[in-house]
């Protein structure tokens, strides 16, 4: 049994019923009286100089409200990271990618909007143009940005230790070479938003984002509006997986032609244009070196990394330090050296996606530490046991591991997989692998530089004291956000979980900068235990007052008012609150209850409001680049997979995943198993299939979920699912996070089965059945 | 030019005037205002839009409106049953098959087309029922298990 009331259980999810029934409502399923519809144009061309954009006819289409260009929008540029911001609304002086926007048009109807979008000409000179990193990278290439000197857009330089030295001890010293593959995160709903100004020029914006907060601040800055005259409401959102952290033409192209047209706008990207605006998951190219001792000892690590990262730096920046930050544990390495190069190409930009800048470097080292175990004949468990952090280590780039249930993450992989009976024992073409990743809580600091607070919350209760409402601007986008701040309320007021209510994802409650780099269970959860906790103080003191006994004696469990020191006559109390509510249905009777409590706090104070806020304190080294990597606890996980390989086909079937989190203590234990789920389904797919492929033109030629394949059910095996349970100090009540750790194991365990089943090593993502028969094929030879 | 059709959803009559080209979906979500039909990618790959047309499940983006003449329709409003959740819903909250949701709907529908016509389906059969409803979030794990319990509470 659980020490708690509320949090460490399986409550159903409080958004639930709604999602099951319909009835939730998702941005295109409003609608507003008057509301136009707007579309964006794109370029038809990679690379090309802008001549002249001529809205002439589109102007004069009837139905036609507005139309605008870089000319009414200006050139105020925006980004994610200030250091890079390279973005302006609409192209004005060329395009850069197939899919850059150009201009956007409102109209009465979405027909008319794109029918006027045809009639917008735009002369171009086409200009030579770069798609891989190679490339962009050659002497001579024609430059997307003129600052940037070889389409570098961000390059990081870091060594921890003496990586020289360190190998000059090495027994053995193995580099390998491993490149992924663009992907998209393909969400089930495609951007979408709505935005209205009032007649006081107030705008609100509805949005399908991850981060309101953030768009808040982008909106604000390209349309130069004050935050204060802006309100961001995200209702439910069909999936973000990173993409949506950021603000897109989209939002951005509503909020003007409503500030422009007086009315209301409306607009989605199609399947095709969430494909072509991205965001998503870099190609990484990472050559990696290991030296390690006989006994497997890790001595030294240099990583180099280039990433191809489309035509705008978007997230790039922190997904540059991420690739080199992210292989500082889980295993202790003294000596370690990273350089990366983020590379400006003429396709769409790529930004973060679950696992952030952390996943194919993972994938390619844990791939290796397999290849070296090999060749020293350890089993690549024992290997990974020898060199496993835990708790209070401190990786050498001053990443502290607060808490690390590393170690049993393996043992119970190693034990739950049947791993001793299979690796190495099985027959041809089937295959067992592991491997091992860890991931941040919440980014250390905001991506833009401030003291601000990263959460805040307001707690309210109802003048009846029966329902606690939760006030909070973080992004509930399916990972369950809502119902884990609803836990700890109930939890840490002492009140019934059904007693709780939560309003999110709304910049006019509170600040919070949103769902992503798994912040919000220990962030915004550490905002929503304490505002809870100043509603729990105020209430029992007004009851200590009027029951003459003092406040520490009084504690709320489960609704109910615990005396801490034997029985208290409370009857003035009770007659009190039933006068108040003469003829109502419930007279209470037996123990004294929170509500009763709460309403006589209500009765002496007024509406009783808590409020909580969170912010980290100083983490991290003092090394450029610290901020990236630096959290206040890591989760971590291990896996253990099973494959097929069709040695005549070449074809990858996964029979059986063996997952082990630990995500601190387990708020929610059905949505954390959700979440691992939900991350090894991910991390399969890019694993065997995704890629986002281009033609000669940079046109993407598979811009849609039938060619872009995504794990299907009958794709996906069942999971064995082990939570590892840690107390982590930085977390409330000890919890951290589960929604991107989890996928950081999945490539690798997969890369490793297959060696395992076929003795062959592969290098590069996806393991297509074409690839992986080449790859036997040239073993053979 | 407009054409006249009727429909017949969730037991209600409609009879409306539509553009050819309009898709069953677009009609179901923003001419009679049933917004709980998802759509996805309106092309037919990801099985968000499906509703039971004739007792069947299909893709309402790749039906249009004009099909859908004299035919009924069910849509995940009309599962709800008038005392609350569907058995099907209440298995999908209490197993924790629904996180961002936007493929629930159709996952429900496919589901409940699945146990209309064998109530007591194996995994393998469950898997592919919904294996034209992408969902991006769950692994599909949870949905499975959802389906199964339901079945199993539904023909004990
Ligand atoms: S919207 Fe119909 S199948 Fe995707
Ligand atoms: S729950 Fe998000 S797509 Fe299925």
């Amino acid at each position: 049994m659980s020490e708690y009331n509320v949090i460490n259980s399986r409550a159903p999810r409080l958004d639930a019923p709604g999602k099951a029934t319909g009835r939730a409502k998702y941005v295109d399923d409003m609608s507003m009286p008057g509301m136009l519809y707007g579309a964006i144009l794109q370029s038809p061309l990679a690379h090309a100089r802008i001549l002249n954009i001529d809205t002439s006819r589109a102007r004069s289409l009837p139905g036609v409200k507005a139309v605008v260009t870089a000319k009414e929008a200006g050139l105020i540029k925006y980004g994610v990271s200030p250091a890079r911001y390279d973005e302006t609304l609409y192209c004005h002086d060329k395009v850069r990618y197939v899919g850059d926007e150009l201009a956007a048009v409102a109209a009465v109807d979405l027909e008319t909007a794109m029918e006027a979008l045809s009639l917008i000409q735009v002369d171009y000179e086409e200009l030579p143009a770069v798609f891989t990193v190679e490339e962009a990278m050659a002497e001579g290439a024609p430059l997307l940005h003129a600052d940037y000197p070889r389409n570098i857009s961000a390059e990081v330089h870091q060594e921890f230790g003496n990586v020289e030295a360190g190998f000059k001890e090495c027994d053995l010293i193995k580099t390998t070479t491993f490149v992924n593959k663009r992907q998209d995160a393909a969400f089930l709903e495609p951007h979408g938003c709505l935005a209205e100004f009032d007649l006081f020029g107030q705008l609100t914006l509805h949005t399908s984002t991850q981060v309101p907060h953030y768009v808040m601040r982008t909106v604000a800055m390209v349309l130069g509006i004050p935050v204060g005259k802006i309100r961001v409401v995200k209702p439910y959102v069909g999936g973000g997986f990173g993409p949506k952290c950021e603000a897109t033409p989209l939002e951005m192209s509503a909020c003007l032609l409503a500030k422009v047209t007086g009315k209301p706008v409306k607009m989605n990207y199609s399947r095709e244009q969430v494909f072509l605006h991205s965001r998503a998951r870099h190609q990484f190219i990472h050559t990696i070196t290991t030296g390690v001792k006989k006994d497997g000892t890790l001595v030294a690590l240099t990583n180099e990394c280039h990433l191809e990262g489309g035509a705008y730096t978007s997230f790039g920046i922190a997904t540059v330090y991420y690739s080199g930050s992210l292989l500082g544990g889980p295993y202790k390495l003294p000596n370690m050296k990273y350089d990366g190069y983020r590379i400006f190409t003429n396709r769409p930009a790529c930004g973060a996606q679950r696992g952030h800048g952390g996943v194919a470097a993972r994938a390619a080292w844990e791939q290796q530490l397999d290849m070296i175990a090999v060749e020293l004949g350890i089993d690549p468990m024992e290997l990974r046991l020898r060199n496993i952090m835990s708790t209070g280590d401190v990786t050498c780039n001053v990443l502290d591991m607060s808490s690390l249930g590393m170690k049993e993450c393996v043992e119970a992989v190693r034990d739950g997989s049947d791993w001793n009976a299979k690796r190495g024992k099985m027959s041809r073409g089937k295959g067992v692998g592991i491997a091992c990743g860890f991931f941040v809580s919440g980014a250390g600091y905001p991506i833009y530089r401030s003291d601000t607070f990263h959460s805040t919350v307001v707690i309210k209760l109802a003048e009846d004291g029966g329902t606690a409402q939760v006030l909070t601007g973080s992004a509930e986008i399916g990972q369950g956000s809502d119902t884990t701040m609803a836990m700890i309320a109930a939890e840490a007021l002492g009140v019934k979980y059904s007693d709780v209510r939560v309003t999110s994802g709304d910049t006019d409650l509170a600040v919070d900068l949103g769902a992503y780099s798994s912040r919000q269970t220990l962030m915004t959860g550490h905002a929503t235990k304490e505002a809870a906790e100043d509603v729990k103080r105020q209430v029992i003191e007004v009851l200590a007052q009027d029951l003459s006994i003092p406040p520490e004696d009084i504690d709320f469990k489960n609704g109910l008012v615990v005396f801490k020191n034997g029985t208290v006559d409370f009857s003035r109390v009770r007659t009190r609150y039933i006068q108040e509510h003469r003829g109502w249905t419930d007279p209470p009777t037996g123990d004294l209850t929170f509500k009763e409590a709460a309403r006589m706090a209500f009765l002496a104070k007024g509406t009783i409001v808590g409020t909580g806020k969170y912010k980290p304190g100083q983490l991290g080294g003092k090394h450029k680049g610290a901020a990236v990597g630096t959290s206040p606890a890591y989760g971590c996980s291990a896996q253990v997979v099973e494959v097929t390989v069709d040695m005549d086909t070449g074809k990858v079937t996964i029979d059986r995943m063996t997952d082990a989190h630990d995500c601190g203590l387990a708020v929610n234990i059905t949505s954390v198993e959700g979440q691992m789920e939900g991350s090894l389904s991910m991390g399969m797919g890019e694993a065997l299939f995704e890629e986002v492929k281009f033609d000669s033109k940079g046109k993407i030629l598979n811009a849609n979920l039938g060619e872009y394949k995504i794990p299907t059910a009958l794709d996906m095996p069942n999971v064995k699912t082990i939570i590892v349970e840690s107390n982590e100090p930085n977390g409330p009540f000890g919890a951290k996070e589960v929604g991107e750790g989890a996928i950081m194991p999945t490539i690798p365990a997969i890369l490793n089965a297959v060696y395992d089943a076929t003795g062959v090593w592969i290098h590069e993502l996806p393991l297509t059945p074409e690839r992986v028969y080449r790859a036997i094929q040239q073993a053979k030879k | 030019m407009k054409r006249l059709i009727k429909l017949l959803v969730n037991d209600k009559d409609y009879e409306l005037a539509v553009e050819p080209n309009q898709t069953l979906v677009d009609v179901l979500r923003y001419t009679i205002g049933l917004t709980g039909t998802k759509k996805g990618c309106e092309v037919g790959d990801c099985g968000s839009c499906t509703v039971i047309m004739d007792g069947k499940p299909v893709n309402s983006c790749l039906v249009l409106a004009v099909q859908a003449d004299g035919r009924v329709i069910r849509t995940i409003e009309g599962v709800e049953a008038d005392t609350g959740l569907h058995p099907l819903q209440a298995s999908f909250v209490e197993k924790g098959a629904v996180q961002c949701g936007f493929c629930t709907p159709g996952m429900v529908l496919s589901a409940q087309s699945l146990l209309e016509r064998n109530p007591k389906p194996n995994e393998a059969e469950i898997r592919t029922a919904i294996s034209g409803n992408l969902c991006r979030c769950t692994g599909y794990q949870k949905i499975v298990e959802a389906i199964h319990d339901c079945s199993e509470k539904m023909t004990r």
